[in-house]
């Protein structure tokens, strides 16, 4: 309990550290150069202080429970010695196919903890007030979160295999090019921006655990260059999977039109 | 009082359907595949109890502290019509939530290992605080200028797709020129620079600027802004990979 009050102590610190930088920048440029006071400062400033006690609390709680056994879950999967269990037997040398265990972990911890991450129900708040409704909360969080799962699974895949990060990378470039030019305009910012938000408390501390562990135990695979890229694979496939929310949203409601009338492309 | 208490047990019931499938995964795999016990129990109860509680005063905080402070800021700039304030505030925005970034200290931390074991610099702490203090200021200004840019386009109504596309193809250009130690922390290091604050700031700031603008739809205009922020710091640090 002591280290719990300990953890709780020093992690508000740290999101205090956090805050203080953004929270100068704003009462600074609102008193100095805006010179006007704050609508409703008392309700602004207790939002700020629920944010910040808010995110610690979470932060603590993430430490304590699910931090701890989901990055030693992660060892363990990637542990040759497990792998081995699972392989065919009389195989001396491991197959990329005998480390399925690891690309269904990789999606299901891709896609959970996606669906809890703070800055992502954020940013889907947001996009249901401005689109007026159009995009629903949990459809966005749900087009991220498979995105996520895709992106992890295919990431810890190059991992195992060691092919180079920017051909995966570029080609799902050259995809997401191909589908802004076919998707509704309205979507195309937010679906750039769902890659970045993607990344943050919840996702990286358990995805750089598994990038690490694979890169570790994986024969040829050097943690400290093959670990990376995990991040970049959850960033692009976002991108990709709420666009193709966005077009299956328009195809579907076209459709329930039955062609009288074409529904103009949001704009 | 009633009214409240039900808002408030409400949040709370939301925040644990939010945390129900990591919890189902992690036990999944943890009976199942691994088919190991749960230890420490009582701890995990805690620490989820905690996550609830958390995440529900998060998202209440948004509400009353993040997002308003955000729009009304964008509007106040937009009526004062001082371009050059909020261009400033973009600027102080972005550098100023990304050098204090802890993701992207440890982030650059590490790159440092990877630069010293690569010879690219010297095998000495020194030189390694250096390399990594050098990658943190190169992406914070990096992200910096990103909403600089950012908010310039949403001014301009230019469409994002030509800037995003036009930046992708800056880094698949660099990739082949980058030494190939930087690369794959570059492309993280553009995951890693919004945190969860900055986060809800921005895309307040990019709406409100869409909304109260005549003619930008704030849905096709106002975001986009956390989409720059994690393009550039890739082009920067593969760029500062190159120089060094």
């Amino acid at each position: 309990m002591i280290a719990v009050l300990q953890d709780l102590f020093f992690i508000t610190l740290g999101t205090i550290k956090d805050v203080l930088p953004i929270a100068s920048i704003i009462f600074g440029f609102q008193y100095l150069v805006i010179r006007r006071p704050i609508n409703n400062l008392r309700s602004v400033l207790s939002g700020f202080v629920y944010v910040l006690i808010g995110l610690s609390l979470f932060l603590v709680g993430l430490e304590e429970a699910l931090f701890p056994l989901g990055k030693l879950m992660a060892h363990q999967l990637t542990d040759p010695g497990f792998i081995r269990s699972g392989a065919h037997a009389g195989m001396d040398v491991l197959q990329w196919g005998d480390y399925y265990w690891v690309y269904i972990f990789a999606a299901a911890i891709g896609f959970s903890t996606t669906i809890a991450e703070p800055s992502l129900i954020a940013v889907a708040i947001k996009a249901n007030q401005v689109s007026g409704g159009a995009i629903g909360v949990w459809g966005l969080r749900i087009a991220v979160a498979i995105g996520v799962a895709i992106g992890i699974s295919l990431g810890t895949y190059r991992i195992v295999t060691g092919t180079p990060l920017q051909y995966y990378i570029i080609t799902g470039y050259i995809f997401v090019l191909l589908q802004t030019y076919f998707a509704p305009r309205m979507i195309i910012g937010l679906a750039y921006d769902s890659g970045g938000v993607t990344t943050s408390t919840v996702t990286v501390p358990l995805v750089a655990a598994l990038g690490i562990g694979l890169a570790t135990t994986i024969p040829g695979r050097n943690p400290l260059l093959d670990g990376f890229g995990l991040i970049a694979f959850a960033s692009l496939f976002p991108i990709i999977t709420v666009m193709a929310y966005a077009q299956i949203g328009e195809w579907y409601s076209s459709r329930a039109q039955n062609s009288a009338t074409r529904v103009s492309k949001g704009d | 009082m009633k009214k409240s208490l039900e808002l408030l047990l409400k949040s709370l019931l939301e925040s644990l359907r939010d945390l129900l499938p990591i919890i189902a995964v992690i036990g999944f795999f943890q009976i199942v595949v691994l088919q190991q016990p749960i230890p420490d129990f009582g701890k995990i109860i805690l620490g989820v109890f905690f996550v609830i509680i958390g995440l529900s005063l998060f998202v209440r905080g948004l509400e009353m502290g993040l997002f308003p402070i955000g729009e009304s800021m964008a509007y106040a700039f937009a009526r004062k019509g001082s371009l050059s304030w909020l261009l400033v505030f973009a600027f102080c925005l972005g550098f100023g939530t990304t050098i204090a970034e802890p993701a992207l200290i440890s982030v650059a931390n590490e790159a440092a290992i990877v630069a010293a074991n690569g010879g690219m610099i010297s095998n000495t702490a020194d030189a390694q605080a250096s390399y990594a203090l050098g990658l943190r200021i190169t992406v914070a200004l990096s992200v910096g200028i990103a909403i600089v840019v950012g908010v310039i386009r949403i001014l301009k109504g230019w469409p994002i797709q030509r800037l995003i596309i036009g930046g992708y193809l800056g880094v698949v250009v660099m990739t082949f020129f980058a030494p190939p130690e930087i690369i794959g922390i570059a492309y993280d290091s553009g995951g890693v620079t919004t945190s969860t604050i900055t986060v809800p700031l921005v895309a307040a700031l990019g709406v409100g600027l869409a909304s109260s603008i005549r003619g930008r739809n704030p849905m096709v205009d106002g975001f986009g802004l956390i989409a720059f922020a994690s393009l550039t710091p890739m082009i920067f640090v593969m760029a500062y990979g190159m120089i060094l």
